[in-house]
């Protein structure tokens, strides 16, 4: 089972490389990618150093061109492929069917996996991709209970790559237009959910608001910690009733069933977080690469360790974790 | 209500989406009794948001299609957006083969059952964002596309300079837009119980459980695993033709005046009434307010008026 990290500039990557990556996956820097964050990702200078210094350890480096081009715009997408071609990297990250159709028929030798933008969520969804672009892993949506997981992974032509850690989103991938219905930009338009140049924070008297382009996403006391305001994690009314309606700040966290995916035949586990620090990247890295090879050595009697997930908890959105829809009771 | 049919052809036609909401089943067979009347031209039937919604089955789609066909409607068959148990791929499995009715492929599953074999329609939730992509679906057999709701006017427009002609482009011209699908269902969870236990609650929500901010602000709708906007999105400023525009546009089910809705939109296409008195109409149709910031490649929930930027 492979572990693969999130890398978003050079010193997270070594991070990832130093703490025992199989594989570390970055972007551009520009909307081909889906964490298209000022200040974030690779230029081309800071990739060949990334290459070198993770070819160097033996981790393979991935390149995520997962964000949707437009009319007019899919040259940048296809420049984008053509770099990291020619950089010879182990695979590309891809969710539109354009440029998978580009790439396939201009580098036919690259390697494909599909993004988890690309939303595809059962086996016949990504025989569709396999037969028709070579695509040769794919990456499963957020939506899928441990059961439903071993069905793809049983039926599928081709490896199935999961979520261990990181923030969760709780609609599927690759569909999920909340952002742009808000802001204008969303994942697949722009590259990022909820764009930081929309959100404000204020204060009132003992209050401080989040609000994302005028809209009012949380309230909290001062004393509290407000959360970044994406819109699934905020407070609503429904039924004249104030909670978080769709989903609380919360990250996911696979430790607890690290058995059951290694047993179905999961093929890579990855962690989310591009846009976080060296510093998470190192400790997020160091704790999914102990309990993998622990669990390993003896899945029967593996136990996460407290201290992994106290400190995989520390790291979490609202300091709190959750296994998301793999458990039924969740959804 | 009467109806004409003339001169179809050239004009600019209109369809009825899927039904998004669940709806006991008197209420689903009573409106489509009235739909088989109205002047829509296509009919899109079939649950695409959650596979426990079950007042209909496979037998009742198909006879509500033949009686919609025998009105003189094109019938199309929807599927699934969000497809996660093996029975739901079957279902998909089934339709796809009915060997009658077109089908509307709301997820790439069922791209994949179609593909090469027989015509298709790709659905509001296939991500078909540029020319390539579409071309792409059209050599396996896609002959019409309904865009992804987040794309604007322009956009329909740089596609409509590179596709063929023959290819029908549709756009969601009325109701509540789809923004998200999720594993969880959030009516139940306002319900205070997962979705195992959901006992079909979101019967209750003919147009969807309103979301609003704490600022008392109607925001978004809960309509179980799918999120949508609490505001109806109105395109009618694009009744006419042009080469540029929309060849069909979709008018989504709501709980009430659906009729009265077709009504407007026809007459706005038919020219016996401006768009913008259209509009001003139709307002009083809608829940809570109108939005069409999308088309004009705002954020979607923006109110241009149908007089967005370029």
């Amino acid at each position: 089972m492979e572990l693969v990290c999130p890398a978003g500039n050079l010193p997270s990557l070594k991070a990832a490389v130093d703490n025992g990556a199989d594989a570390v996956y970055i972007g551009f820097k520009d909307e081909t990618n889906a964490r298209h964050f000022a200040g974030l990702n690779f230029n081309n200078k800071q990739i060949e150093q990334g290459l070198d210094y993770a070819r160097t350890r033996g981790t393979k480096v991935y390149i995520a061109i997962n964000t949707y081009p437009q009319p007019g715009s899919s040259a940048k997408w296809e420049t984008a492929v053509d770099q990291a071609a020619e950089y010879g990297v182990d695979a590309l990250i891809v969710a539109d069917i354009g440029v998978m159709d580009y790439a396939a028929e201009k580098w036919p030798e690259l390697r494909l996996h599909l993004s988890v933008q690309g939303s595809a969520t059962s086996h016949e969804a990504i025989r569709f991709y396999a037969e028709q672009f070579g695509v040769q892993r794919a990456v499963a949506p957020r939506v899928l209970s441990v059961k439903q997981v071993a069905s793809l992974v049983e039926h599928s032509p081709i490896p199935i790559e999961v979520f261990g850690f990181g923030s969760l989103c709780v609609m599927v991938e690759g569909r999920c237009y909340l952002s742009s219905y808000v802001t204008g930009q969303g994942p697949n338009t722009f590259g990022a959910c909820s764009p930081a140049s929309f959100v404000r924070w204020s204060e009132t008297d003992s209050k401080l608001e989040t609000r994302l382009n005028g809209v009012l996403i949380d309230r909290v006391n001062k004393d509290e910690n407000a959360g970044y305001p994406t819109i699934c994690k905020g407070r609503f009314k429904v039924n004249g009733k104030t909670s978080y309606a769709i989903e609380e700040p919360t990250s996911l966290n696979t430790l607890p069933i690290l058995p059951d995916l290694l047993r179905i035949g999961v093929a890579a586990i990855k962690i989310e977080g591009r846009q976080r620090s060296p510093a998470y990247v190192a400790t997020a890295t160091k704790v999914l690469r102990a309990a993998i090879d622990s669990c390993i050595r003896d899945p029967e009697k593996f136990l996460p360790e407290h201290a992994w997930l106290s400190q995989l908890t520390s790291l979490s959105e609202g300091v709190q974790t959750t296994l998301g829809a793999y458990q039924r009771e969740w959804q | 209500m009467a109806v004409s049919i003339e001169n179809a052809s050239s004009r600019v036609r209109l369809s009825l989406g899927p039904i998004l909401y669940q709806w006991p089943k008197e209420k689903m067979l009573d409106f489509y009794r009235t739909i088989e009347s109205t002047p829509v031209d296509i009919v899109y039937l079939g649950e695409t948001v959650c596979s426990k919604r079950r007042s209909f089955r496979y037998q009742d789609w198909i006879e509500v299609a033949e009686r919609l066909q025998t009105a003189g409607k094109e019938v199309v068959l929807s599927t699934l957006a969000l497809l996660e148990a093996d029975s739901e791929l079957g279902y998909v499995r089934k339709l796809c083969n009915n060997g009658r009715f077109t089908i509307e492929a709301n997820d790439m599953a069922a791209v994949q059952m179609l593909a090469g074999n027989t015509r298709f329609v790709g659905g509001p939730s296939l991500n078909i964002y540029n020319p390539r992509t579409l071309g792409k679906l059209v050599s396996l057999g896609l002959t019409r596309w309904v865009m992804p709701v987040e794309l604007s006017k322009s956009v329909l427009a740089g596609f409509q300079k590179e596709m063929p002609a023959r290819i029908e482009s549709e756009v969601f011209a009325w109701g509540r837009l789809p923004l998200a699908y999720s594993a969880r269902c959030y009516t139940a969870r306002a319900h205070e119980v997962s979705k195992d236990d959901c006992a079909n609650c979101c019967v209750d929500y003919p147009d969807g459980l309103m979301l609003s901010t704490r600022e008392d602000e109607n925001f978004l709708v809960i309509n179980g695993i799918q999120t949508q906007s609490a505001s109806v999105q109105c395109l009618v400023h694009e009744s006419n033709d042009s080469a540029t525009g929309p060849n069909i546009l979709r008018i989504s089910p709501q709980s009430e005046n659906t009729e009265h809705v077709i009504s407007l939109f026809h007459q706005a296409r038919s020219g016996s009434l401006k768009a913008t008195e259209a509009a001003y109409k139709l307002e009083r149709f809608s829940p809570v307010g109108l939005c069409d910031g999308y088309w004009y490649g705002e954020a979607g929930m923006a109110a241009c008026g149908g007089a967005g930027g370029p």
